[in-house]
This record gives structure tokens, C-alpha cells and sequence, in this order.
């Protein structure tokens, strides 16, 4: 066969005229475009999961801010992987929604290899601290923190994974805002009872995130629960806490 | 009718602690006490300075103070420094006019509220406080949600710790009490850790006087103006 004169005289070494800038001429070595996330754009604010008797909970608030704006309030930051497990996040939405596109393929990828195996909690856990820990060590990271809930091996999971790839597991998670103001609540919550049921549980979650609703300025009141027990995953949907604002008649004034 | 101050008992230097059990509710008058949070030294000297003013008021007036009073001249005075004095205040206490509670920012803005937090376990008592406050609570139950708040912060938050304080103040009297609840009391010493006498077998002992000759002698006198030198 004829040999084919190959169209490049070498590859992956330096292009004529990329060694040295040109005065005047276009600068050389910026022809893609910056590709990481220095700032998050749309977000979401904290979530906070419980471990329950026999299962978890799982909540997240329905607000994409655009920095102080509430852009969006209708958003889920809960996404179901499968039966067994439910993944929420806050930050940067675009990233969320980056990773939940992957998720899903992949889910679908394990599908078809129709061996019985399906993501489980801790491994779905496993891979998404290695993603986010990669993603930092290379200055680029998805500006997100989530937390995985689900059901294994006759116990409840429950795990947060940070954008800079910080990974653990405990009974009561909450990000963000939720660490300071939902999460002395919640272990208070589960100190006096530890073995909760569905309801109560959900019933704690909704109490945090009422007292999230007056002291977290970028936050909403309507948020969806996800309930994983051995039987699936429940996901309730647009759930508007009773706001009490008893105390307003005796405010007047700042002194 | 009747006010409930909390504090904690920690005092930090960055990450250590300085004070494991110092006193953060502090007098201003007879009706009136102020917790402090932020610079342990602001908060002291802001209020012993208003503290004293009120009680020159006091004789000026022949009236108590009120809580107002103590309010203004707080905040006149921290929005003086522009923020420079590091005090963020709760201030309580009954008067003429009933019982009031406030909230003071070093820059000097003021807030007058039915429940208020300050310091850096402030979101953690302040859900506590959100989830649980009720208005015209009983003095019990009161007292129970202050303290419940304070230990939300020593439990939740690192630089809040060590016990309750609380300081329940009506219209006749005030109840100073610290602690109101040791929350950490430092573990006791279980065991002993010295050895026994005969852990060791002593298999024989033999006394000896050192022979020393005396080389010379000396006499000093004590001067009484180098007696106590300490230049």
C-alpha cells in the first residue's frame, strides 16, 4: 500500500510561532478557553440528613440564589441514584448538575452490565470523595458539598463530601449554614431519642429547617425529604413549613 | 416579668483556653447585668465605665437606673470607637417600666428583642432559642431554654465551653447563679500512679558517713539593704 505523507511533520511538541509573543500579533498559547470554577453562580444552601431507626432522612430547601437573588424556587438539590441511595447537594447548581448527568449514566452503565451489582451507599460514597479530592488536586474542584443517604446491609449510610474532598460519615449531617445553626439541633434531636421513627425524624428535619428559614438569609421555605428504609426511597416533594411569627407584635423599635 | 441572662465560662486566647471558669455576666446595677462577648477586657472595662455612670446617675437622679439609661451610654460610647472596642453585649434587667432586653454591636447598633444571642455560639442558641422561645414563659421554664441554649453552644461550638451561668433578674431581686449547671467537670484521677514501697526488693542497706575536713571558714554578714535585693 502507499504510504500516506503524514499531514504533521511531528505531534504533541511546540507550534511554529507559539515559543515567542509577537508584538502585535494575537498572544500565543490562549486559544482554549479558562475551564474551572473560581466562583459558584447559582446556588443551593444546607442540607441535612438523620439516621433513624431503620432508615434515613434526607432534606434540602428548593433555592437556587444568584448571589443574593432568589433566581430559582422551584429547584431539587436531591437526586435519587437508585433504590438504596439518595445524594443532596448545595453550592454551585451547574456543578450539581454536571455530576448528576455522570451519575446517571453511569447508573445506567451498571444496568447493563446485568450482573445483580447496583451502586450501593458506600460505594457510590467511595467514588464521589476520590472525584472531589481529584478535582481539588487539580485546581478545579465542583464547588459542591454532598451528602450521600442510603440503605445497606440492614443499617442506614449516611456521608458528606466536601468540594476540597473532606469525606465522613456520621448520625446527623448538615452543610453549610445547617452546621451552625441545624446540627446542635439535631444531635440534641437524636441525644433524647435514638431510636426514632420515619416520622419523627422527618418531624426534626422540618424543625431545622424552619429555624434555617429565620436565620439563613439565603434560604426558602419549601424543601423536599427523601425517607430511604430497607423498603426504597420516598421522595416528598415541596413541603412548606408553619412559620411562627408570634413574637413580631413585640417588636418595636431597636431600643 | 423578669429577665434570664446565660453565659458560658470559657475565655480564649486563638486556640487556647486562657480562663476555663471565668465570669461573663457582669454587674452594671442592682437591676441590671450585662453579658459580654468578643475582647474579655472590652466587655470588662465597657461595662465597670457605664456601670459606674449609672451609679453617679443614681445619685443624681435619687431614681433606679434605668434600662434603657445603661443602653444609650453603651452604645454612645461603642459607636465612639466605630468598632474598635471588640464588646457585643446582651444587656438585661428590670426597671419602672418593666423588664428589657437588648442587644448591643461594637459598632454600636442596638436591638431590642424578646430573645437574643451574641458570640461565636450565637447560631447555636439562637436555633434553640427559635425552635423553643414562647411568649410569657414561667421563670422554670425560662431558665431551662437559657440554660439549654448556653449548652448548645459549649457542646456545639469550640470556642464556647466549661459551665452554664445564669442570672435571673425580676422586680425584687436578682439571682446570681454560677454555675448554674457544670456541664464539664473534669475527670477524677482513677487510680494512683506511684509504686509501693518493696516494688523494688532492696537486697541489702549499708549506711556510711562521708569523711570531710573543714578547709576553711567564712562569716557573712547580711546587709540589710542587699537583704531583699531585687534590682
Amino acid at each position: 500500500m502507499e504510504s500516506l505523507l503524514p499531514t504533521e511533520l511531528w505531534r504533541n511538541g511546540p507550534q511554529p510561532g507559539s515559543l515567542y509573543n509577537f508584538p502585535g500579533g494575537k498572544i500565543a498559547g490562549h486559544n482554549e478557553p479558562v475551564k474551572r470554577t473560581m466562583y459558584p453562580i447559582v446556588t443551593g444552601t444546607s442540607v441535612l440528613g438523620l439516621k433513624f431507626k431503620d432508615g434515613v432522612v434526607l432534606a434540602a430547601d428548593k433555592l437556587g440564589s444568584y448571589g443574593s437573588m432568589a433566581k430559582f424556587r422551584d429547584l431539587t438539590r436531591l437526586l435519587k441514584v437508585n433504590d438504596q441511595t439518595v445524594v443532596g447537594a448545595g453550592g454551585d447548581y451547574a456543578d450539581y448538575q454536571f455530576l448528576t448527568e455522570i451519575i446517571e449514566q453511569r447508573v445506567i452503565e451498571e444496568e447493563c452490565l446485568n450482573d445483580g451489582f447496583g451502586y450501593t451507599p458506600s460505594s457510590l460514597f467511595s467514588w464521589l470523595t476520590r472525584v472531589m479530592y481529584n478535582r481539588r488536586s487539580n485546581i478545579n474542584p465542583l464547588w459542591n458539598t454532598y451528602v450521600v443517604a442510603g440503605w445497606q446491609k440492614g443499617e442506614g449510610f449516611l456521608g458528606y463530601v466536601d468540594k476540597i474532598g473532606t469525606a465522613y460519615q456520621a448520625p446527623t449531617i448538615a452543610t453549610g449554614y445547617g452546621a451552625y445553626i441545624a446540627q446542635p439541633l439535631l444531635r440534641e434531636a437524636l441525644e433524647k431519642n435514638p431510636n426514632m421513627t420515619a416520622e419523627q425524624a422527618a418531624e426534626q428535619l422540618d424543625r431545622c429547617l424552619k429555624v434555617l428559614y429565620y436565620r439563613d438569609a439565603r434560604s426558602l421555605n419549601k424543601y423536599d425529604l427523601a425517607i430511604i428504609t430497607k423498603d426504597g426511597v420516598e421522595i416528598r416533594s415541596s413541603i412548606v413549613s408553619k412559620t411562627n411569627w408570634e413574637i413580631a407584635h413585640m417588636i418595636k423599635g431597636y431600643e | 416579668d423578669g429577665v434570664v441572662l446565660g453565659a458560658d465560662t470559657r475565655a480564649t486566647e486563638d486556640t487556647v483556653v486562657a480562663d476555663k471558669n471565668c465570669s461573663k455576666i457582669h454587674y452594671l446595677a442592682d437591676n441590671m447585668y450585662c453579658c459580654g462577648a468578643g475582647t474579655a477586657a472590652d466587655t470588662e472595662m465597657t461595662t465597670q465605665m457605664i456601670a459606674s455612670q449609672l451609679e453617679l446617675h443614681k445619685l443624681n437622679t435619687g431614681r433606679t437606673p434605668r434600662v434603657t439609661t445603661a443602653n444609650r451610654l453603651l452604645k454612645q460610647m461603642l459607636f465612639r470607637y466605630q468598632g474598635h472596642i471588640s464588646a457585643a453585649l446582651v444587656l438585661g434587667g428590670v426597671d419602672v417600666t418593666g423588664p428589657h432586653l437588648y442587644s448591643i454591636h461594637p459598632h454600636g447598633s442596638t436591638d431590642k428583642l424578646p430573645y437574643v444571642t451574641m458570640g461565636s455560639g450565637s447560631l447555636a442558641a439562637m436555633a434553640t432559642f427559635e425552635d423553643r422561645f414562647k411568649p410569657n414563659m414561667e421563670k422554670a421554664e425560662a431558665m431551662k431554654l437559657v440554660r439549654d441554649a448556653i449548652a448548645a453552644g459549649i457542646f456545639n461550638d469550640l470556642g464556647s465551653g466549661s459551665n452554664v451561668d445564669l442570672c435571673v433578674i425580676t422586680k425584687d431581686k436578682v439571682e446570681y447563679l454560677r454555675p448554674f449547671d457544670e456541664a464539664n467537670i473534669k475527670g477524677k484521677r482513677e487510680g494512683n500512679y506511684g509504686f509501693k514501697r518493696g516494688t523494688t526488693a532492696i537486697l541489702s542497706t549499708e549506711v556510711k558517713k562521708i569523711p570531710f575536713d573543714i578547709v576553711s571558714t567564712q562569716v557573712v554578714t547580711s546587709r540589710s539593704d542587699s537583704a531583699m535585693d531585687t534590682a
